[in-house]
C-alpha cells in the first residue's frame, strides 16, 4: 500500500511534468537537426556506418514516432491524468462547497476583510440581499444564532480551467492516436478523363481500395500576370457503380470530402498528349480525343482526319500547339492553337469549333482522419480552458451581521483565488457601496 | 508617398522613441515620459499608415492580399504589436520607463527588416498554399505571442538589472531607482507571458488547421512545428513552475529571455539554418 502510494505520488507530482515537458523539448530539437524519414543509406552515407546504426537503435530516422519518444508522450499522458484525478477531487469540494458553514470569527482573518459597527434602528427595513444584488451579486443567507450571513460567489467552475486544459491534451493524443489507427495517408496521379479506385500508402506505396471512384475531369493551372502560379484546380467526380454521385473543383487550401476520405490539391504531371474537343458546329455533335503528339487520329463516322503536329512548350507546359484538320476529301488546314482556347476552324464546307488542351494528370494526397475532429475539440477545449484559467477567477464574499442590543456589527470579507489586486479593488468599491445604504 | 517609405520612417522614429525612453532613465527626468509616449505612439501611427499602405498596393497590383506573408512584412507586424502591446502595458500599469526595455525590440526588428540583405521588400503575389485565411489567422496569432514574449524579455532585462544592482555596487543603483519595483516588473512578466501563450497556443491551432486543409495533415514534425512546440513547451515550464513550484524573481527573469531565445530561432533560425515547409519566409 506504501509502495502504491508513492508511485501515485511520484506520477502526480508537477516535477516529474517539469521533467517530462523538459525532456521531450530538448530531444525534440534532434529531429529538427537531423533529417526525418530518409532511407538507411542516407545515414551512412552522412554520418558513417557507426552513427547510423547507433541512429537505427534509437529510431532516430523517425524519432518522433519512436518507441522512447512515443513513451515519453505516454508518461506525459500518465501524469496529466493521475495529477488530475489527484486533484480535481479537491477542486470540486471547494466549488461544491456550502460557504455559509464558515465560522463568523474566520472572516477577519480573510484576504479581504473590513468591518464597522451600526446604529440598529430603522435599519431593519433595510434587505442586505437587495444591496449586494444592485452590487452585482447574488446572495443567499442564512440565519445563526447571533445574527445572518450571506454569501455570494462569482466564476466558482473557473477553477477546473486548468483541468480543461490538461483534458484538452489528452483528448488531442486521443485524436492523433484515432487517425494513425484508423485513418491513411496516401496519394494517387489521376491523369485527365481517366479514374481510380484506389489510391496508394504514402511510405509504403501499398494499394489502398477506396471504395467508389475517383474521376479527374480536368486540371488547370492559373498563372498572375507575372507568370508566378496563382492555384493549381481539378474538377473531380466522385462515382458509386458507375453513378456520378458528387462533382466539386478542388483547390490548394479547398479539398474534397467524399465519406470520410479527403481529396487535396497537391502536385500535377503535364503529358506529351492532347486532349482535343471538336464540336461540328452544323449538327452541334461534339466529342473529346486523346491525342498522343504527331499521332494522327480519326472521329469515326465523321471523316474528320487530325493530329497535333508541333508544340511549343515553356518547361513542361505546352503554351501552343498546331493542329492538323482534313475533312473528307478537302485539303487539310494548318492552325496555331493556344492551349485550352477553342477557335473555329472551317475545312471546305464544314465547320468545327476546336479546343486543344495539354493531358495533365492531377496530384491528388489523400488522407482519412477520423481522429481530426478529437484533435479541434481538443484544440477548442485547450483555448477555453486557458481562457477560464488565466482570466476568471473564483471571488467570493460573505457580509455577516451581527446584532447585540441597539447596535450591530457588520462584517464583510472576501477572497480569490487569482488576480488579487482587481479584486481588492472591487471590493472597496462593494464596501463603499454598502456602508453608503447603512447610512455609516 | 508610398509604404516602403513610411515604413522607413518608422524605423529612424522607433530609435528616437528608443532615445528618448533611454533618455528618461539616464538624466532621472520623468516629465520626458509623455514626450515619449506621444512620440511613440505617433511613430505607432505612421507604421500603421505604412502596413495599410502596403495592403493597398498590393490590390493595386491586382493581387491584394494583407501584408502578413512574407518575412518582410512578418517582421514589421513583429514590431508594430511590440510597440501597441508596450504601450497598453504603459496605459495599464502607469509606468514608463520599461519603454527603454521593450521599444528597442521594435527598433532592432525595424532595422533588421528595412537593411538586412537576406530580406526581400518586393510585395509579391501568394503562391496557392497561402491563399487562405487561416493563414493571415496563424501569421497574426502567432506574431502577437512572439511580440508579448518580446516584451517580457525585455522586462526580464529590467528585472536583472534592477536586481543586480540592489544587491551589488550603489553607483549604479541610482540610475535604476526611477525603475518600477521588482514586484512590479515580475508581476508585469509574469501577465506578459501569460497573454503571449494563449496567442503562440491560438498559433499553433491555426497552423495546424491551416496545413490540414492544404496537405490534409495538421501535424507533421517539420522543423519550424518542432520548434514552436519546443517554444510553447517553454512557457508551459515556465507558468507550471511559477504556479505550482513558486519560482519567481530571477528565475523566471531568466526563463523569459531564455524563452525568447526560443522564439527568435523558431522565427529565424529555423528559416535560415534548417529546412522545412515554412521556408517561404527566406525569400
Ligand atoms: C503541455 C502540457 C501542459 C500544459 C499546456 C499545461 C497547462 C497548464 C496551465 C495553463 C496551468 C495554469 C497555470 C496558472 O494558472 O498559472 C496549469 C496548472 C497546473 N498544471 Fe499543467 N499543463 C501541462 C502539463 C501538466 C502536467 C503533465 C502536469 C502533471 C503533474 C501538470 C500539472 C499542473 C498543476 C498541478 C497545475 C496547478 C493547478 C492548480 O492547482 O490550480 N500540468 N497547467
Amino acid at each position: 500500500m506504501k509502495q502504491l502510494n508513492s508511485i501515485w505520488n511520484f506520477f502526480s507530482s508537477v516535477k516529474l511534468a517539469i521533467f517530462t515537458l523538459s525532456f521531450i523539448a530538448i530531444s525534440s530539437i534532434i529531429g529538427t537537426v537531423i533529417p526525418q524519414g530518409e532511407p538507411t543509406g542516407f545515414y551512412v552515407n552522412q554520418y558513417g556506418p557507426k552513427v547510423a546504426q547507433f541512429f537505427q537503435v534509437l529510431d532516430i530516422p523517425d524519432m518522433y514516432y519512436s518507441w522512447w519518444f512515443t513513451g515519453l508522450l505516454g508518461l506525459l499522458s500518465a501524469n496529466l491524468i493521475i495529477c488530475s484525478l489527484d486533484r480535481f477531487p479537491t477542486v470540486l469540494k471547494i466549488i461544491k462547497a456550502d460557504n455559509l458553514s464558515i465560522l463568523p470569527s474566520r472572516l477577519d482573518k480573510m484576504s479581504d476583510s473590513s468591518s464597522w459597527q451600526r446604529v440598529q434602528g430603522d435599519v431593519a427595513k433595510l434587505n442586505i440581499s437587495d444591496i449586494l444584488r444592485n452590487a452585482g451579486w447574488r446572495p443567499e443567507s442564512r440565519k445563526m444564532e447571533t445574527g445572518e450571513l450571506f454569501f455570494s460567489q462569482k466564476g466558482a467552475w473557473s477553477r477546473t480551467g486548468v483541468y480543461i486544459v490538461h483534458t484538452s491534451i489528452l483528448v488531442i493524443f486521443i485524436g492523433a492516436i484515432i487517425g494513425h489507427f484508423w485513418g491513411f495517408k496516401g496519394n494517387v496521379m489521376i491523369p485527365e478523363t481517366k479514374s481510380s479506385t484506389k489510391i496508394f500508402s504514402s511510405g509504403s506505396r501499398v494499394p489502398i481500395e477506396l471504395g467508389f471512384e475517383v474521376r479527374c475531369d480536368s486540371f488547370g493551372i492559373q498563372y498572375y500576370d507575372r507568370g508566378m502560379v496563382k492555384e493549381y484546380e481539378s474538377s473531380l467526380t466522385i462515382l458509386e457503380n458507375g453513378k456520378e454521385v458528387v462533382q466539386k473543383f478542388i483547390e490548394v487550401n479547398s479539398p474534397l470530402t467524399y465519406k470520410g476520405i479527403t481529396f487535396y490539391q497537391s502536385s500535377y504531371e503535364g503529358y506529351q498528349e492532347f486532349i482535343v474537343t471538336i464540336e461540328d458546329v452544323d449538327s452541334k455533335e461534339s466529342k473529346y480525343f486523346i491525342v498522343p503528339f504527331q499521332k494522327q487520329k480519326i472521329w469515326d463516322g465523321k471523316e474528320v482526319r487530325f493530329g497535333i503536329i508541333n508544340a511549343e512548350a515553356l518547361g513542361q507546359r505546352v503554351v501552343r500547339a498546331k493542329l492538323w484538320l482534313k475533312a473528307g476529301d478537302s485539303p487539310a488546314v494548318i492552325e496555331w492553337l493556344e492551349d485550352n482556347k477553342s477557335i473555329n476552324i472551317k475545312n471546305g464546307d464544314k465547320s468545327y469549333t476546336v479546343t486543344v488542351k495539354q493531358m495533365y494528370a492531377t496530384g491528388l494526397q489523400v488522407a482519412k482522419d477520423p481522429g481530426v475532429w478529437f484533435v479541434y475539440v481538443g484544440c477548442g477545449l485547450m483555448l477555453l480552458g486557458l481562457y477560464m484559467a488565466f482570466f476568471m477567477s473564483h471571488k467570493r464574499i460573505w457580509l455577516y451581521q451581527k446584532s447585540d442590543g441597539d447596535y450591530s456589527t457588520v462584517v464583510l470579507a472576501g477572497s480569490t483565488n487569482k488576480n488579487k489586486i482587481e479584486f481588492s479593488r472591487q471590493f472597496a468599491e462593494l464596501e463603499k457601496q454598502i456602508r453608503k445604504s447603512y447610512g455609516a | 508617398m508610398d509604404s516602403s517609405q513610411l515604413l522607413g520612417i518608422t524605423t529612424f522614429t522607433y530609435l528616437f522613441s528608443t532615445l528618448l525612453y533611454v533618455a528618461i532613465l539616464v538624466f532621472k527626468a520623468p516629465r520626458l515620459g509623455y514626450i515619449a509616449t506621444l512620440f511613440t505612439f505617433i511613430a505607432w501611427l505612421i507604421q500603421t499608415g505604412g502596413l495599410v499602405l502596403r495592403w493597398m498596393e498590393s490590390y493595386q497590383l491586382g493581387f491584394g492580399h494583407a501584408p502578413l506573408t512574407n518575412m518582410y512584412e512578418s517582421v514589421v507586424f513583429f514590431s508594430w504589436v511590440i510597440v501597441i502591446l508596450y504601450l497598453l502595458i504603459e496605459w495599464k500599469f502607469k509606468t514608463k520607463i520599461i519603454g527603454a526595455f521593450a521599444v528597442p525590440f521594435a527598433f532592432l526588428a525595424m532595422a533588421y527588416a528595412s537593411f538586412s540583405t537576406d530580406i526581400s521588400k518586393t510585395i509579391n503575389p501568394l503562391v496557392p498554399a497561402l491563399q487562405s485565411n487561416w493563414l493571415i489567422a496563424h501569421v497574426v496569432t502567432c506574431f502577437v505571442g512572439y511580440a508579448a514574449f518580446a516584451v517580457a524579455a525585455g522586462l526580464g532585462i529590467m528585472y536583472l538589472l534592477k536586481n543586480r544592482s540592489k544587491s551589488g555596487d550603489q553607483k549604479s543603483s541610482g540610475l535604476l531607482d526611477t525603475l518600477p519595483p521588482l514586484k512590479t516588473i515580475d508581476d508585469i512578466i509574469h501577465k506578459t507571458m501569460v497573454f503571449g501563450f494563449i496567442w503562440l497556443t491560438a498559433g499553433i491551432i491555426t497552423g495546424a488547421i491551416w496545413a490540414n486543409s492544404a496537405w490534409g495533415t495538421y501535424w507533421s514534425w517539420d522543423p519550424k512545428e518542432t520548434w514552436s512546440l519546443i517554444t510553447w513547451f517553454v512557457y508551459a515550464i515556465t507558468l507550471h513552475a511559477r504556479y505550482t513550484r513558486g519560482w519567481g524573481g530571477t528565475k523566471i527573469a531568466y526563463l523569459s529571455i531564455f524563452g525568447f531565445l526560443a522564439v527568435l530561432f523558431t522565427y529565424y533560425g529555423v528559416n535560415f539554418l534548417l529546412a522545412g515547409l515554412h521556408s517561404y519566409g527566406s525569400n
